[in-house]
């Protein structure tokens, strides 16, 4: 399709509220002044998923590509499964008597030659839930049967998983446990930006995730790492006051951290929420896809939890064993979840790797990157990584 | 012995094996419900006189958990479905067959109530349930139903809808706001069913023929948008052909409420179903006269043209409210939570 300057204004019957276009127009300046200066495009991390699919969803990725990079960080909770783990949840799903309560992000991913949706499909009882408590009256409606849910998430979901296993101790629930591959934030992004060389000249921080732990938790980014970001939320108003902070930080050659969603997210967070998180929780090293083991960046269940611990009662280690066969090593999420790559970079991308047939959780997940630039790209229009605009 | 089916029974297996219980749920529910003259024959089939032209014949079938849902149930969606996919089609629906297949173990009452709402939602646009089926299974939950309706109707002879008619320039006009019904539904299964949730904007169109009865000749086209939402209907409109319909994200009506659950559970309002909505793709020109008509009836007061055809390669663009453009795509898998 050829821009138009008179759509949609041409076409009798509508017109455009053009303000926020406008505002665009003013951040695309600043990134345009700012990549003239460096000689290439400005490279702007978004950490968390969501923010992947709005900034794509909203047409800021496309409209700014010519003088912003975009690239999509390890914020998505499903994506950064790693590929172990989620064969463990898999076979937890092809037991007898077991009752998987899972969120329908999981359903779709591929494992090991089969996934949740197939072994649904061959019979096993897996129930999509849309808060981790339906969990809870699965348990209670299904009482022959093991429940297992799946605990996929960052902080924002941890404290209503925590919810759960305390309330199945306190209803005494023998037959409801959680396999938790919860994991942090913070731990993943040092472990981003230890290896250096990321090419990065900021970060757009997750506003969800900032509720619980608040923006004081970022602030090491600014001072071991010397890279401005900004804690933003995922309405039009909040992407744009968000992009424009940090752009201004980045041209001011300013390394802050800056919350620009503090009529949400507060500096010290939700202490009651993370109270309660680590009433059930205590901190664990764990595997991410794409890093491979981090140190104190996973959630695992306090000992008193045990009862209610689906590793601790099938046996299994809290860590898997990555093994030497297991997942399709041709899938490249890895590397786009830690920025190495675009979606647009992968050989596979809408060429034998799509919604329908996905080789990885990037495709899947409704806020992987993949995902998002196969819904909201225009994909015609990309640029070459580091071009330098015209 | 009882001879119809108590309000307090449930539904069993031989509710289904053509015998006795058979017949006192037919006699004691379903005849008196759909009650006209051409089911009173009672006939392996209904029979019936048809006047010459062109007809449409329609078929849908209908799983919606739960049945009963803000704003609707499986009954009126059930009617509402095929007379819908009638009306786009340019004809006025003439008879419906409903059949049932319905769960061991569900109260009667329950069946009842969706009956009763089945009978009064095809009474209410004229159109008499004229043969039906019920079958009972076992082995699922007692509030599972599935219902099938069928129908066919005459095609007003200056309806001519078809994909092949789209012109570049052709508007884009939809009868009222987006997603009411998926919302809701949605609403439902998480449990928030309050005054405040969106309801579902399930309804019969058979107005729309009449209120656009001047304008018939210079509509392209018409489609409900269901399964999919707005943009997997209009995707399947020019995804084959030589045309991009490029919309406006600023016109295409969405309610505050639906705004509100689509927003708390990060899903897109334009790929979640309406159940009394029309697309409507008219001549440029027309769409004045065209949404000046439709804004008189109560179900299409909102209308909107939302966008315009181009010259193109079967893509649908949306102009975002930001200035940006994004394709859409058609719809793949179920629309879910998201977890973060």
């Amino acid at each position: 399709m050829q821009a138009r300057a008179d759509y949609p204004e041409r076409h009798p019957g509508y017109s455009s509220n053009l303000a926020s276009a406008e505002y665009v127009s003013k951040i695309r300046d600043i990134g345009s002044r700012i990549a003239h200066k460096k000689g290439r495009r400005v490279k702007l991390m978004e950490v968390c998923g969501t923010h992947t699919v709005a900034l794509a969803r909203t047409g800021i990725t496309e409209a700014l590509s010519d003088v912003i990079e975009l690239i999509s960080g390890p914020g998505c909770p499903v994506c950064v499964t790693h590929q172990e783990d989620l064969n463990r949840m898999i076979g937890i799903g092809q037991m007898d008597d077991v009752i998987v309560a899972t969120f329908g992000d999981l359903l779709r991913v591929p494992g090991y030659r089969t996934s949740l949706e197939k072994e649904r499909a061959k019979g096993a009882f897996i129930h999509i839930c849309y808060s981790p408590m339906e969990a809870l009256e699965a348990a209670k409606s299904h009482s022959t049967a093991q429940v297992v849910f799946l605990g996929v998430g960052f902080e924002t979901t941890a404290p209503a998983i925590a919810a759960l296993v305390i309330q199945a101790k306190r209803e005494r629930l023998d037959n409801l446990s959680v396999y938790s591959a919860v994991k942090v934030l913070p731990p993943a992004l040092r472990a981003l930006l230890g290896r250096g060389n990321t090419g990065l000249d900021g970060l757009i921080l997750p506003g969800h995730v900032s509720t619980l732990i608040g923006k004081k938790a970022f602030d090491f980014l600014a001072w071991e790492y010397g890279i401005p970001s900004v804690v933003t939320g995922f309405g039009d108003v909040d992407l744009l006051l968000g992009l424009s902070t940090l752009l201004n930080l980045v041209n001011a050659g300013r390394s802050l951290t800056v919350n620009a969603y503090a009529h949400v997210a507060k500096e010290s967070g939700n202490p009651e929420a993370m109270r309660m998180l680590s009433r059930c929780f205590e901190e664990g090293d764990t595997l991410w896809r794409g890093f491979g083991l981090i140190p104190g960046s996973g959630l695992e269940l306090r000992a008193e939890y045990a009862a209610h611990d689906a590793k601790r009662r099938l046996g299994m280690p809290l860590q898997p064993v990555q093994s030497a066969e297991g997942h399709d090593h041709l899938c490249r999420c890895g590397d786009i979840i830690v920025g190495q790559m675009s979606p647009l970079d992968c050989s596979f991308f809408d060429n034998g790797c799509d919604p329908l047939s996905p080789m990885g959780p990037c495709m899947v997940s409704s806020e992987g990157a993949c995902s998002a630039y196969y819904h909201y790209r225009d994909r015609r229009h990309s640029h070459n990584r580091g071009e330098v605009p015209q | 012995m009882k001879n119809t089916p108590q309000e307090h029974d449930v539904i069993l297996l031989s509710h289904g094996d053509g015998g006795l219980l058979t017949h006192q749920l037919l006699d004691g529910l379903f005849l008196p419900a759909f009650r006209n003259d051409i089911l009173d024959e009672a006939g392996d089939s209904a029979r019936f006189p048809l006047e010459a032209g062109k007809y449409a014949f329609s078929s849908d079938s209908f799983i919606v958990s739960p049945p009963f849902f803000p704003g609707g149930d499986i009954g009126k969606l059930a009617v509402c479905g095929t007379v819908n996919d009638l009306v786009v089609s340019g004809s006025r629906p003439l008879y419906l067959s409903a059949s049932f297949i319905v769960a061991e173990g569900m109260p009667v009452s329950v069946l009842s109530e969706i009956v009763q709402s089945m009978s009064e939602t095809a009474r209410s646009v004229g159109v008499p349930v004229v043969t039906g089926d019920t079958k009972v299974v076992g082995g699922y939950n007692p509030r599972d139903i599935f219902i099938n309706t069928t129908g066919i109707g005459r095609i007003h002879p200056e309806c001519d809808f078809s994909t092949s008619r789209l012109q570049p320039l052709d508007s884009v006009i939809i009868t009222g706001s987006i997603a009411d019904h998926g919302a809701a539904i949605l609403s439902s299964r998480l449990g928030l069913d309050t005054d405040e949730s969106p309801k579902s904007d399930c309804a019969p169109l058979t107005f729309l023929l009449e209120v656009l009865s001047p304008y018939l000749g210079s509509i392209r086209f018409m489609r409900d948008p269901t399964r999919g939402g707005l943009a997997t209907c209009l995707k399947e409109l020019v995804r084959s052909g030589s045309l991009d319909i490029l919309l406006v994200e600023d016109r295409i009506p969405v309610s505050g409420k639906v705004r509100a659950v689509t927003d708390i559970l990060g899903v897109d309002p334009l790929y979640l179903p309406s159940e009394g909505r029309a697309v409507i793709v008219a001549e440029q020109g027309r769409e004045s006269c065209i949404l000046d008509a439709l804004r008189q009836h109560p179900l299409s007061q909102g209308a909107e043209v939302i966008g315009h055809l181009e010259k193109g390669k079967g893509n649908v663009y949306l102009k975002t409210n930001l200035g940006g453009t994004r394709p859409l795509q058609m719809l793949v898998g179920n629309p879910l939570p998201r977890i973060c």
